[in-house]
């Protein structure tokens, strides 16, 4: 269980010199074996929330706490090794490295053909074609992005933060998705979306919004508070 | 043949030799013949007007290798070798032409290899070249080889040339003249770390009509070491050629790149890219969230980047 206790973020404003909130006093637990889905318009502080869950950014006040232990202080790599795994909304390329590299890196072992190849048709990918691919500019941003989520399988652990995962994601791809969080339904799993599709495969939804409240609820409560804000969720996913 | 433990490390390091190698060779310590190995598929002979020797692939051998490794375990040590090599029509050979330099001394160990190709036509050679120094002392060493090819039409030539760190300095200087529809591809990669410096410089001319040329050279470095990478890509023809120099500088290393391109010929098409810079911080930060320490991270991109 991961649970935020007055989290506060902020930064400084460039202009104007003064301190400006993104996350004011944020308490919010999410449960282990539970998928919650963060959604909200451009700038309400989503992605920071990852940032903080993962030791990117450290929070400007409060505690993050997980199974109890106050992990606030840990760095990245550390967090990492407790159990954090992340899949950026922006995967990074890398000269030189191989597909098979960055899984087995992932893994922190030497993994067998047979695995690797499991991680990347999770993901919708053919194994034989991508194994040895490097990671550069030659994969396209769906390519990537399909990598990315292949890497957090590989590497495992008890929180999955999955930052828009669909991005870049065909709309036809969108039930490899589903299946991927259908495999992690035993682990905390928190992605940031906007896509109706993916909040249906929630059990909790938490709504950030630009004036710093934010509400969280059992995803039915929500998707009525959502109904009343279509702008909020606008793309809807057309089933074939 | 008679080698110490120093040999074999080096030999193993520089031409993945874990014994005598298969078909030809021709081994070279201080200065001297170690041992040689030569049949009528490729020929080794030594020069008798300098110090050097000769390599002759028949036309038409397929799938063929010969090592050429050189072996300096001495200080205040001077070495240059001529080495000609000449490809048959139709010739499908890999070269395998490590040098390795083992020095204890404060004196300088110093190996320049001068070799010249002669690679005939529809021939493929794969050349790969690593250098190579360790050893206590507080002697130089040093390589400064030059490499000149000369390609016949539809000929094929991959230079792989590493030089895997320890080397106090080095100037590398490589010529090309490229026939019709022949191809030279060039991997570079260099590492260096103190207070090394290494110098590579190409000068690649495009002759034939439809010849290509890639030259690509990857390089990191570390510590207060220098690398300054210098190309010049002359198009005197219906050609295509491309330089790409990518480079990782830490701590307080130095790395420049001068690329020139020439198009002689308005049909000539070539493009070059440079990017010097340190890791970036993305990459650390993903391979982290993975796990590894930031030393680890860096190690990673580092191997990853130069293969």
């Amino acid at each position: 269980m991961v649970e935020l206790k007055d989290i506060s973020y902020s930064v400084k404003d460039e202009t104007s010199g003064k301190m400006q909130d993104i996350l004011k006093d944020i308490n919010i637990r999410f449960d282990d074996a539970s998928i919650t889905v963060i959604t909200g318009p451009n700038g309400s502080g989503k992605s920071t929330l990852i940032k903080l869950l993962m030791g990117l950014e450290k929070p400007t006040a409060g505690r993050i706490l997980f199974n109890g232990e106050d992990v606030t202080p840990l760095s990245v790599t550390e967090r990492a090794k407790r159990g954090f795994t992340i899949a950026f909304q922006q995967p990074v390329r890398f000269k030189g490295i191989s597909v098979k590299k960055l899984l087995t890196l992932a893994s922190g072992e030497q993994q067998d053909i047979g695995q690797m190849c499991g991680y990347l048709s999770a993901v919708g990918l053919c194994a034989r074609d991508y194994i040895d691919r490097q990671v550069d500019g030659t994969l396209s941003g769906g390519e990537l992005k399909r990598i990315e989520l292949a890497m957090a399988l590989a590497k495992g652990g008890e929180v999955f933060l999955l930052d828009e995962p669909e991005a870049g994601i065909d709309l036809w791809s969108f039930e490899d998705l589903v299946r991927i969080f259908n495999r992690l339904r035993d682990k905390t799993v928190i992605i940031v979306s906007h896509q109706h599709r993916i909040l249906e495969t929630a059990d909790r939804i938490v709504l950030f919004e630009n004036d710093k409240v934010v509400t969280a609820g059992k995803k039915e409560e929500m998707f009525e508070k959502l109904a009343q804000r279509p702008a909020l969720c606008s793309m809807q996913v057309k089933e074939v | 043949m008679d080698t110490t433990a120093t040999d074999r490390e080096l030999l193993e390091t520089i031409a993945d030799l874990h014994g005598v190698p298969e078909g030809s060779f021709n081994i070279r310590k201080n200065g001297k013949l170690l041992a040689r190995s030569s049949d009528t598929d490729i020929e080794i002979v030594s020069k008798t007007d300098k110090d050097g020797i000769d390599i002759i692939v028949r036309p038409g051998v397929k799938n063929k290798s010969v090592h050429i490794p050189v072996l300096l375990t001495v200080g205040d040590f001077q070495d240059t070798v001529y080495n000609d090599f000449y490809i048959g029509d139709g010739a499908d050979v890999t070269i395998i032409a490590g040098c390795g330099i083992h020095n204890d001394t404060c004196d300088s160990a110093e190996h320049d290899g001068i070799h010249t190709f002669y690679v005939g036509k529809n021939a493929k050679v794969r050349y790969v070249e690593r250098h190579y120094a360790n050893g206590s002392g507080t002697g130089k060493k040093v390589f400064d080889p030059i490499t000149k090819i000369y390609q016949k039409e539809r000929s094929c030539f991959i230079l792989e040339s590493t030089q895997l760190g320890g080397v106090t300095y080095t100037d590398r200087k490589t010529y090309a003249s490229i026939g019709k529809d022949a191809t030279l591809l060039v991997k570079e990669k260099i590492l260096t770390d103190g207070e090394e410096r290494a110098v590579t410089d190409f000068k690649v001319n495009l002759r034939g009509k439809g010849s290509r040329a890639d030259i690509v050279s990857r390089s990191v470095a570390r510590g207060n070491s220098f690398q300054h990478f210098r190309s010049d890509l002359i198009g005197r023809n219906e050609c295509f050629g491309h330089v790409e120099c990518d480079g990782i500088v830490l701590e307080s290393a130095r790395i420049m790149s001068t690329p020139k391109i020439d198009a002689v010929s308005t049909e000539a098409s070539l493009v070059h890219e440079a990017a010097v810079g340190k890791i970036a911080g993305e990459q650390l930060i993903k391979l982290m969230s993975l796990g590894l320490t930031e030393q680890e991270a860096e190690n990673a991109v580092i191997q990853g980047f130069l293969g």
